[in-house]
């Protein structure tokens, strides 16, 4: 294999020291992130070699089990040219007692420019971004946000559907314990689409139609108006007590198979963020079909990622610099 | 012959309907029947501009202690009560150990006696170990001090145990303080259910959780007889629900927290922990109806519901964050700011709910200034300008969502028993 050729990357106008949520964003912010998340990948795919991170510190700080976001943050700061420290919860300080504002405060002092946190807690990383100096990138926040995921998605669909603005993007499952869910939503507004939101009446949080979002409880009744359908996983984790009384009536009601693709709109968009459970939220027959985005959706999860730690280490250095 | 006189004040008694400019005579720690005393007072008290009331007393309030003095002791929250113009505190009972004993309860009033700042009054528990299964033993702890009933911020689910607790309290005349919600509509909830925690995704607590458990109680005061009383309300239905059983002439009573008359759920946006309380913050639907019930007097108290919070349990993730807010030193400003700037009640009403209002639901002779009874008093600036700094609380906590808060109006001397117990030392302007 021939060695990659570097090559310099520009970086275009960026405001936010740190990526909380994609509720405070503007419109045109997003459109930067994909559009910047877009010039990566065209690079990469020419395997041209990026470093623009080269000398900056980040740290994945995740309280709480990922195996693929973390991956993925960590292969995009790495394809940056970043030192990169990967820090988790099992092999912390916080069974010690350490408060997690003390342990951030701890990895920070060893010279971290960018933090990425994952953590149960809604909320936490903007927390830590009122007392850490260092930048924040939320890598999902209890059932609040999770960014990077929403990005990827708006990413994945653009790519396939061009506009987003008028098309019909139906969120299915879990709403209520989702940060997928959310980051969808706002990112979805921003962009344009029109959203459903289809799941078990237990499962849909209060006051979500205030969004500017439709509810919807009958999966098949919404199959033929979506040109794009995101299957949002079930959030066994994160619910107290059974919200729906089986796991074969989920399916029954809210999976998609292959007979619900059937009657869809020819050229479905089937998202999912993953990790799915084969069998409850989606068949086999549509996670490995033609209409599925779930492998590119993890694709391009890297280029986003690389897009928002360019952007963000960017505004850290020059923060530093006014500040020292 | 001791004699301390307060000049130029005005004078506000709500239990006497008295409001008037003059003067208070105070004769060896006792209200004296004439304003003016015979030779020159040993201590005069200029009160030129200032408001001179019975007094606060505050129906529920946390102390820490024992068990949790890392938060508070008996001596720093009184302390801090006399600050905010209290003379008199009852603690509530759910302390390590709980308060569910006579040994117990006589701890509290004596650490209260030790500490020597304002009279600190035991609340004994319902349950034993406020677990919400047995009764306590509640006649022994009348025998220690305890001037009414409470588990604390448990709600006491079983109904049964509720009825017989409103049963068994009747033979004393004792109310019982309950924080009204059903529990399993609430757990592992952190802020009011609505938009907004959808919103922010944190788990909600629905006002539905309080209007169920406030309709049984007022069924249970009916079928007993006994007295309940409501600490915290929240919600709009509950002050609809309490005005129709007070209307049917029910025994049945409410409180209300500054920080549900001042804020609305859209707090809780930055995660800041000093937000989190329980009951929780609600929408502004909600914090019109406590207003509207205070003014046609379906509330008749307001309490403080002091919740000191070390720094270190503030500090950690918002969901794993204790409730509660450090209110003592607080509360008068914010009522101001809350209820009589805004002309929805005036002085005299609002010192009814914190003087003689609290005094008839604990059976206390205090929170007046009718002559013959210990000079409690609390003397206020009504007009001083002055900004709320946690870091110069009394309180050994600053869990307030209120620091750095413009407010008007200040408590310059609070008065125990004749005795000045605390003096501001640099008054606002």
């Amino acid at each position: 294999m021939a060695v990659p050729a570097s090559d310099s990357i520009s970086l275009p106008t960026w405001n936010r020291r740190h990526l909380l949520g994609l509720q405070e964003l503007e419109s045109a912010e997003i459109e930067t992130i994909l559009d910047h998340a877009a010039e990566f990948k065209r690079r990469m795919q020419q395997r041209v070699r990026l470093d623009p991170l080269r000398g900056v510190a980040v740290a994945n700080l995740f309280f709480e089990a990922s195996t693929r976001t973390r991956t993925s943050f960590s292969l995009a700061a790495k394809r940056l040219g970043a030192d990169v420290v990967d820090f988790t919860a099992s092999s912390s300080s916080l069974s010690k007692g350490e408060t997690f504002i003390d342990t951030a405060l701890t990895i920070e002092s060893m010279g971290v420019d960018l933090m990425v946190i994952r953590h149960s807690s809604p909320g936490a990383p903007e927390m830590l971004s009122r007392h850490l100096r260092c930048g924040i990138l939320n890598a999902g926040d209890g059932t609040h946000e999770h960014p990077t995921q929403g990005l990827l998605d708006v990413f994945t669909m653009r790519e396939q559907l061009g506009s987003l603005a008028g098309k019909t993007v139906t969120l299915v499952g879990d709403i209520k314990h989702s940060r997928v869910a959310r980051s969808n939503i706002w990112a979805l507004k921003k962009l344009g689409a029109n959203i459903i939101v289809c799941g078990p009446g237990t499962l849909i949080p209060p006051g979500i139609e205030k969004l500017g979002v439709r509810v919807a409880h009958r999966f098949d009744d919404v199959l033929q108006e979506s040109d794009v359908i995101n299957l949002l996983r079930v959030q066994f984790e994160r619910q107290r007590g059974a919200f729906f009384p089986s796991i074969a009536e989920y399916a029954h009601l809210f999976g998609m198979n292959g007979d619900r693709l059937r009657r869809a709109r020819p050229g479905v968009l089937i998202l999912a963020p993953g990790p799915i459970n084969r069998g409850v939220e989606i068949t086999p027959d549509v996670a490995d079909g033609p209409n599925s985005q779930i492998l590119h959706q993890v694709t391009n999860g890297l280029f986003i990622r690389m897009a928002c730690l360019h952007l963000l280490a960017g505004q850290q250095l020059s923060h530093a610099q006014e500040t020292r | 012959m001791s004699t301390l006189l307060i000049q130029n004040g005005r004078l506000i008694d709500p239990a006497r309907q008295i409001d008037r400019q003059g003067d208070l005579l105070i004769v060896d720690g006792r209200i004296a029947e004439a304003d003016r005393p015979d030779r020159p007072a040993d201590i005069v008290i200029d009160a030129t501009g200032c408001i001179v009331a019975p007094g606060l007393i505050d129906c529920h309030a946390s102390f820490g202690e024992p068990g949790r003095e890392e938060d508070e002791t008996i001596a720093s929250g009184s302390a801090a009560a006399l600050a905010g113009g209290f003379t008199t505190v009852a603690c509530l009972p759910t302390t390590l150990p709980v308060i569910d004993s006579r040994a117990a309860a006589e701890f509290i009033a004596r650490q209260g006696e030790r500490a020597g700042q304002c009279r600190v009054l035991p609340i004994g528990a319902v349950t034993k170990e406020c677990a919400g299964a047995e009764l306590a033993e509640m006649g022994q702890l009348i025998s220690g001090g305890a001037v009414a009933f409470s588990d604390g911020k448990r709600p006491i689910a079983n109904s049964e145990i509720m009825r017989r607790a409103l049963q068994y309290t009747r033979m004393w005349d004792k109310p019982i303080l309950h924080h009204a919600q059903v529990p399993e509509l609430v757990q592992g909830g952190i802020m009011h259910e609505g938009f907004q925690s959808t919103l922010i995704g944190l788990q909600g607590m629905p006002a539905a959780a309080e209007e169920i458990m406030v309709r049984r109680d007022i069924a249970l005061a009916e079928t007993t007889g006994g007295r309940v009383h409501l600490m915290s309300l929240s919600s709009l239905r509950s002050v609809d629900e309490l005005r129709r059983a007070i209307a049917r002439g029910l025994r049945v009573s409410a409180d209300v927290t500054p920080q549900h008359l001042l804020l609305t759920d859209e707090c809780l946006v930055g995660y800041d922990t000093n937000y989190k309380v329980d009951p929780p913050i609600r929408t502004a639907e909600h914090r019109e109806a406590l207003i509207d019930g205070l003014k046609d007097n379906t509330i008749s108290l307001i309490a403080s519901d002091h919740q000191p919070v070390a720094l270190e349990k503030k500090l950690r993730e918002i969901d794993q964050s204790p409730f509660g807010i450090v209110g003592l030193e607080t509360l008068l400003p914010l009522c101001l700011e809350a209820l009589v700037q805004p002309g929805h009640l005036s002085w005299m009403q609002l010192l009814a709910k914190l003087t003689s209002g609290p005094a008839e639901l604990l059976g206390l002779s205090a929170g007046t200034l009718r002559p013959g009874q210990p000079a409690d008093v609390t003397i206020i600036d009504p007009n001083a300008r002055w900004q709320i700094d946690a870091t110069q609380f009394r309180s050994r906590s600053r869990n307030t969502p209120f620091h750095g808060r413009q407010v008007v109006g200040q408590v310059r001397y609070t008065l125990v028993g004749g005795d000045v117990k605390f003096s501001l030392s640099s008054p606002g302007k």
